[in-house]
């Protein structure tokens, strides 16, 4: 560098111990909650330091909101919509770059247009597709004005097929699927695969699945870890989605146990248990982004290239 | 765009795609369309029926003061996230690029709040400015200010704007760092052989080049606020007190399943539609000037 003083230096590091403080401070203070009996807890202010009803508190908490039932089911969700996502995304992504062929360039924009639009601003028609996977059916007939039509001919005819996804694994997991940052990334990165291997193994004999199997496969592995850790906080983190398809609490992610657990006004104030809570569903994704981090901050930044 | 040695097969590019193209079309374009179709349909809540009334969803929104109001509040969030998250990134990035003796840690510590979901951001910030037991609230209400943002719009505002703005600190650090370790050394070295201070530095070199950097946190951050945070207003304000942080998204949720107002709701989907495309279009018009200054 070429500023070197140490006055400037000292300056750096206070701000940077601002910095943790500034982050650090609500996650020592959730600690801290945590720690604490109700009654500590709702003094006013708040002890600072941990108390001693840490696995009390944890217990409880656990036990309450069936905890090991509810991470066991993020942690499903969120690995399946990680690995879902790099599965169909690495296949599109070795048809879009390694074939030619008719309507690629609108495959190419059909996939690209879904990474401007999140779930959210599709949120109700996707409900109904989730409530009822046939529902495309039921649209057809609406696009066809079927009812009108047939009412006008004579013979009002009117149908419904039905088969619902809410409150299961595949309803949680498969709208979330459905956007493709993940085939950008292997494209980007199978365009920077010197052409000389995919003719060398065309010459050895290879056909595309060889090909792809053998050799596309194993060199995407670092992108595959850093994909896996951001779409696993991707889906882990999730909150609308399965706020609106799971009602049975069987179905319960993390994240909406959270939210289950804050009390009302007129409940007793168990923030010590809120507080439990939120550190049992927060240290996953936690670890994975600190044990892989060097993937993951090389993922991110080539992911939004 | 294309390889130059492929493979021949005819039928097999189409198989390849076909798992991605069958989700995108059930979840993806099928909801999308059919949010553009309600939008210009009026539907019964209670039954199947709908009749085609044009521009009349869209019509009524604008004249209601709520959705205006919806609006400005967007505004004002996404501004006030925006503002301080990009701020802190910013400011956390440089200081860290600057100091050598535990980059390491700062740097892991700066990045991990990337895995705390929005939520889990709400819920921590509440308790922290909890009406009754917060530690905040006890510190503002003790220099005299009476300090209640479950009853108060501003003060409600003030503390989901923190929540979704400390969460969102460590995704821009992550990205200014890059864009400073993209600078090359040889040009602030130049600099100070010309007599340049670090604030000068800063001014003519350092943020220009970091321009690409931050034009595409913008649209990223703005992206954040519209939608990633009806997790913090949903669990933290329900879009009170008195509609005072009633986001748009949070809106189309109210309104579509709570109010069962499906043309309302899909129509205001497809205006956040709209916003967000264009927000894309623009975003997509730096990308040039972006790649320039690649990050490794």
């Amino acid at each position: 560098m070429v500023e070197r003083s140490p006055v400037f230096d000292v300056f750096n590091h206070l701000l940077l111990i601002l910095a943790v403080a500034l982050v650090g401070f609500p996650i020592y203070y959730a600690f801290v909650a945590s720690t604490l009996t109700l009654e500590e807890v709702t003094q006013v202010p708040m002890p600072l330091v941990p108390g001693s009803h840490m696995t009390e508190n944890f217990q409880t908490a656990a036990r309450q909101g069936q905890m090991i039932r509810v991470l066991g089911n993020t942690f499903v969700v969120a690995m399946s919509v990680a690995l879902g996502k790099i599965a169909i995304s690495i296949l599109s992504a070795f048809s879009l770059t390694y074939f030619r062929f008719r309507f690629r360039m609108a495959a190419f924009w059909l996939i690209f247009v879904t990474l401007m639009l999140p779930l959210e601003v599709r949120i109700v028609p996707t409900y109904d597709v989730a409530a009822n996977l046939l529902t495309p059916i039921n649209w057809l007939e609406k696009l066809l004005f079927i009812p009108q039509i047939t009412a006008w001919l004579g013979h009002p005819m009117q149908f419904t097929v039905k088969l619902s996804m809410l409150n299961t694994f595949p309803g949680l997991i498969l709208p979330l699927v459905a956007s493709a940052t993940a085939t950008f990334v292997f494209r980007q990165f199978f365009l920077t695969i010197p052409d000389e291997l995919c003719e060398q193994a065309k010459i050895d004999g290879a056909g595309p699945m060889r090909f792809f199997w053998s050799i596309m496969v194993p060199m995407s592995r670092t992108n595959m870890a850093a994909l896996v850790v951001i779409l696993f906080v991707y889906g882990w983190n999730q909150y609308l989605w399965p706020l609106l398809v799971t009602t049975d609490p069987q179905m319960n992610t993390a994240m909406i146990m959270l939210r289950q657990t804050m009390p009302g006004a007129n409940d007793p104030q168990t923030w010590n248990l809120v507080m439990a809570t939120a550190l049992m569903v927060l240290v996953p994704p936690a670890v994975v982004v600190i044990v892989m981090q060097h993937w993951f901050v090389k993922g991110l930044i080539e992911g939004e290239k | 765009m294309v390889k130059r040695v492929i493979f021949r097969e005819r039928l097999l590019p189409y198989l390849l795609l076909l798992p991605q193209l069958f989700i995108i079309g059930v979840f993806f374009y099928g909801p999308a369309t059919d949010t553009i179709l309600n939008s210009f349909l009026l539907t019964n809540p209670f039954g199947l029926g709908w009749k085609f009334v044009w521009l009349d969803n869209f019509i009524y929104l604008f004249a209601r003061s709520e959705y205006l109001n919806s609006f400005l509040v967007t505004v004002v969030f996404s501004l006030g996230v925006m503002a301080v998250s990009l701020g802190f990134g910013l400011l956390f990035a440089l200081s860290t690029h600057r100091v050598t003796l535990g980059s390491g840690f700062y740097k892991s510590f700066l990045i991990f709040p990337y895995a705390i979901a929005p939520v889990l951001s709400g819920v921590m910030w509440l308790f922290i400015f909890h009406p009754t037991i917060g530690v905040a609230s006890f510190l503002i209400r003790s220099v005299g200010i009476n300090w209640n943002p479950l009853l108060d719009g501003t003060q409600a505002m003030i503390v989901v704007v923190l929540a979704a703005a400390w969460k969102q600190i460590s995704y821009n650090f992550v990205f200014f760092l890059a864009g400073l370790q993209a600078i090359p050394l040889g040009v602030l070295e130049a600099a100070s052989v010309d007599g340049a201070n670090a604030f000068r530095k800063f001014v003519s070199i350092v943020f220009p080049l970091l321009t690409p950097t931050l034009f595409f946190l913008m649209v990223v951050n703005v992206t954040y606020a519209f939608f990633d945070t009806f997790a913090i207003i949903h669990a933290v304000t329900n879009g009170g007190p008195g509609q005072s942080t009633n986001i748009l998204v949070y809106k189309v949720y109210a309104d579509g399943f709570i109010g069962l107002n499906l043309g309302s709701s899909s129509a205001q989907s497809a205006i956040i539609m709209f916003i967000v495309i264009c927000l894309t279009v623009v975003q997509f018009r730096y990308i040039e000037t972006r790649v320039q200054y690649e990050m490794t």
